[in-house]
């Protein structure tokens, strides 16, 4: 294809054939505020039919099905894929790279996600959804009826194995592709925990799509892992799930520490401190993440040995954690602090965060463990640590990036109310959690009898929602109405990194020129000790791009066919739907692909502009 | 950039021309991460496998069902197509593309040979009274060994393809690359069955 | 246009006489590396069949010959041995090292026995 038939597509078409990073990165960011706006209704319901004791606001059937949805939308369809838009779009730009090393993978990868998130809800509309947890434990969920589970088993599939090539993709990119001066040890922090946190999807995944496969060949093929009257063993789904779930809770909270620790420097004004110390500090939160799995399954009874070693290696985490949350305060110590609506988040994050950390270390107790399992005290610590961590992250993020993506600034006032609104809620909802479960309320029940205490901090508990949803609305309000703030969006917050020292929006080739890194904080650097302006590792000169493609939309399409043929076990579509997915994927190995070249005119001319 | 080095090198054959261009480095490094994830998911299923092999009731079990004189040809056939395309590879690199073809469809013969002896296999045992839903140990070798087969096949029908894509094309930058991950992606073959034969066939006759 | 390479063209010339000298020695190492892997297959076999060995002997010997099979594919056949491979084997050993974990948690830890 030839550089001006690249130019000259329609709008539709381009985004559903893009290779572009940073648009791939905003169809994540899209897909993924669909689905947590899904997830927030269903959290809603939920607390709604426990606003009162033995209220039936939605029936027990319904409540497992949402609590099931609301898990898995929450943490696979929605956090996950916001995350990676993010890292999709910032990465690159501050790496110094042109692109993503797998241009095309890139593009499966969401196309892989978005697919499966749809396939797993359209369950909701052909008799209901799964229902046995977003743990989804056998025999429960080998034994459920309907369809519901099948739905869980390949949508999460399909979906899991978008998630594993993105972070290839990103080892790769981050590896092969920084820009020359920029050493592993001169990256952003961001860039280096998205680097750790995909080095855990890259061996957890592999996991979860074994036990999904052993459900899957269980519920569908007559398999008997599971079915203790033929042999089979309940807690190999456990440990499956776990070795994934465990490592996952990470590879979503990572980042989230990566984006604070873009935010808080910026925003004080200081060079981040214990730069080295963060990084080795992530590592080591990334190796422990893989040694801890079993303290999900203390009561399991793995025996006393067991339980002992896996509460130790838990406990052991609190160590670098406590160093990161050191090293975000001395950032702040004697900073010139703007409090910003990015910065607000990342100051709300470390308190927050820390209550959820404290009861990590209670839960990690196994003697304790006992009385807190399945109630709501484990409720409100993971919640604590996601929306604490997680979410406030990805808020953070969304304000302190917005100009970068969309071009234009959000507004600073809605945005103040919108975090004050929702991190009262947040607290209201969660800190009385605490107290439910200790006083005995179990988790994932779908009501509670009256006159034993339970009745008024549940009431509080979702009046705390309400706020959250309400500041969550201001926060889509305010994208609605900043779209005019257009003025300085290339470098609004006098950033150090590079992915500031491009134009809002950014050019299709991110870099005019490879950029060379003299330091930590890049453009910091130049801004101080240079000219202001990054030097240039290249002549100008042609820029070669890859060819966009509607393949990865095809390849994921076939598998969403072949999807419904295997739960509804109809042949014909599982060999269309295959046939279309091997067909693809043939087509992309036979056919040479060499991309297009930007010429050095074109070029020139933007930069004239910009 | 990339261009440029494969620029210099037009007169003399790049020492490794799969990672002579910055695209056939990421596919390189793209791959072996890859393989690095397959080994937790094999590690998943050979731990299922062991977790649930003494779960035979009332069908047959590992000791009445396994002979050690296919698995060794078995093992022999995967041994020596892992060697042949490790000639494949020799060959790419001292620029002789025909010997390249020739030991990639070696490969292949052998990998269709393993499969044969492999369905061959699957059908005695399904006889023996051994189905998918016999029991756990049924399900968990059917899937850990039919995973390992799936890959054998689909292994050979993707060197297939390259072979026939690439019958005239001579070596290029484009299908060095191609070419070497896929001899990578057989050779993890092998190292899986390694510890098929011994962990499941050994160890099931033997412990 | 024409300033950039085609991708698609043959490669054209010899290796250099350094390279063709190497892959000679490539030759004999991988040669020698396969006779070697028979031999060790060979013998996990034997000593499987034969009854005059005892199987606690046999099972930690055939684990250990295939943990040496398996380094000789990795280092010899796939060239793990190389310069520049450093991630791979960061990952390589980073997954094998996981796989284990997991393997011996789904053999020990299945609430059959209590540890």
């Amino acid at each position: 294809m030839s550089y001006e038939k690249a130019q000259s597509k329609n709008v539709i078409w381009d985004w559903l054939t893009t290779v572009d990073h940073k648009k791939i990165g905003i169809m994540y960011l899209a897909g993924g505020a669909f689905f947590f706006a899904l997830g927030g209704l269903e959290a809603i319901l939920m607390r709604i039919q426990l606003m009162f004791p033995e209220f039936s606001f939605v029936q027990a059937q319904t409540f497992n099905e949402l609590l099931t949805m609301h898990g898995t939308t929450m943490i696979f369809l929605a956090a996950m894929p916001l995350l990676f838009g993010f890292m999709n779009f910032i990465i690159p730009l501050q790496i110094g790279a042109r692109d993503v090393a797998f241009p095309f993978l890139n593009a499966l990868g969401f196309w892989l996600f978005l697919f499966g998130g749809l396939l797993l809800n359209v369950s909701w509309f052909v008799g209901g959804a799964p229902d046995a947890g977003w743990t989804a434990y056998v025999p429960l969920s080998s034994e459920s009826p309907g369809h519901g589970l099948d739905y869980y088993v390949l949508g999460l599939q399909v979906g899991g194995l978008g998630t594993l090539i993105g972070g290839i993709n990103f080892l790769v990119t981050i590896i092969n592709m920084r820009a020359p001066g920029m050493s592993m040890m001169r990256m952003p922090l961001f860039t280096w925990s998205s680097f750790v946190a995909s080095m855990l999807i890259l061996f957890a995944f592999p996991a979860l799509t074994i036990g999904l496969l052993l459900l899957m060949l269980e519920r569908l093929f007559g398999g008997t892992f599971f079915a203790v009257d033929f042999g089979g063993n309940v807690i190999i789904w456990q440990h499956l799930f776990w070795i994934f779930g465990h490592p996952e809770v990470y590879i979503l909270i990572l980042p989230a520490f990566g984006i604070f620790s873009e935010i808080l420097p910026t925003f004080a004004k200081k060079r981040l401190f214990g730069y080295s110390a963060m990084v080795f500090a992530t590592l080591i939160i990334g190796f422990l993440g893989f040694m801890v799995w079993a303290h999900h399954m203390f009561t399991v009874g793995m025996g006393p040995v067991a339980n002992a070693i896996f509460a130790v290696a838990t406990m052991a985490i609190a160590v670098p954690t406590g160093i990161k949350i050191f090293n975000w305060l001395l950032t702040l110590w004697g900073g010139r602090i703007q409090f910003t609506t990015a910065n607000l988040f990342a100051l709300g994050f470390i308190p927050s965060f820390v209550m959820g950390g404290v009861t990590g270390v209670m839960l990690a107790t196994s003697a304790a463990n006992y009385q807190f399992h399945d109630t709501y005290f484990v409720v409100a610590h993971f919640h604590y640590v996601i929306i604490g961590g997680v979410v406030l992250g990805l808020f953070g993020g969304a304000f302190y990036w917005w100009p970068k993506m969309f071009g234009y600034r959000l507004n600073e006032t809605l945005g103040k109310w919108f975090f004050w609104l929702f991190l009262t809620g947040f607290h209201l909802t969660f800190f009385v959690q605490h107290f439910l479960g200790l006083m005995g309320m179990q988790r994932r029940v779908a009501s509670y009898l009256g006159g034993q205490g339970l009745e008024s901090m549940n009431f509080i508990s979702t009046m705390g929602a309400f706020l959250m949803t309400i500041a969550f609305i201001l926060f889509l309000i305010n994208i609605f109405v900043s779209t005019n703030n257009k003025e300085n969006a290339a470098d609004p917050w006098d950033g150090r990194t590079l992915e500031w020292t491009t134009p809002s929006p950014v050019p299709e080739y991110n870099f005019a020129q490879t950029p060379l890194v003299r330091d930590l904080d890049a453009y910091w650097y130049e801004k101080y000790e240079g000219d202001g302006k990054m030097k240039a590792a290249e002549p100008l000169g042609d820029i070669h791009m890859p060819n966009g493609t509607i393949l990865p939309v095809l390849i994921s399409l076939g598998l969403i066919i072949a999807s419904f043929g295997f739960i509804y076990m109809v042949i014909p579509l599982i060999i269309a739907g295959l046939g279309v997915t091997f067909g693809s994927m043939f087509v992309r190995s036979i056919k040479e692909d060499h991309g297009y070249h930007i010429p050095v005119e074109e070029i020139k001319r933007d930069k004239e502009e910009g | 950039m990339a261009e440029n080095e494969a620029m210099e090198q037009q007169q003399t054959l790049p020492p490794n021309p799969e990672k002579a261009t910055l695209e056939g480095r990421n596919k390189y490094l793209g791959f072996w991460f890859f393989l690095g994830g397959e080994t937790v998911l094999f590690g998943s299923l050979f731990g299922t496998y062991l977790g649930l092999r003494s779960g035979v009731l009332d069908g047959p079990g590992p000791a009445d069902l396994f002979h050690l004189d296919l698995v060794f040809i078995m093992t022999m056939i995967l041994l020596t197509s892992s060697l042949t395309s490790v000639f494949a590879v020799i060959n790419m690199k001292r620029g002789n593309y025909k010997g390249l073809l020739i030991w990639m469809w070696a490969t292949v013969a052998l990998g269709v040979a393993f499969l044969v002896f492999e369905i061959y296999e699957f059908y005695e045992y399904y006889h023996q009274g051994l189905g998918f839903s016999t029991s756990a140990f049924a399900s968990a070798f059917y899937t850990l060994v039919g995973t390992h087969g799936a890959h054998v096949l689909f292994g050979v029908l993707w060197i297939t393809t390259l072979l026939i894509r690439y019958r005239k094309s001579g070596l290029t930058l484009t299908n060095a690359p191609k070419f070497y991950t896929a001899v990578l992606y057989w050779h993890f073959i092998d190292v899986v069955w390694v510890f098929i034969f011994t962990v499941v066939y050994l160890l099931g006759i033997g412990g | 246009m024409s300033s950039h390479v085609d991708p698609s063209a043959p490669l054209q010339g010899e290796p250099t006489k350094n390279t063709q000298r190497k892959l000679k020695k490539e030759m004999r190492t991988q040669l020698v590396s396969f006779v070697l892997m028979i031999f060790i297959t060979s013998m996990a076999f034997l000593s499987i069949a034969s009854d005059a060995i005892p199987s606690g002997f046999a099972i930690p010997f055939i684990l250990l010959l295939a943990a040496i099979q398996v380094t000789l594919q990795l280092y010899f056949f796939m060239h793990m041995n190389e310069k520049g491979t450093a991630w791979v084997n960061i990952m390589i050993w980073s997954g094998l090292f996981i796989a284990v974990l997991t393997v011996a948690a789904l053999m020990l830890l299945i609430g059959v026995v209590k540890y």
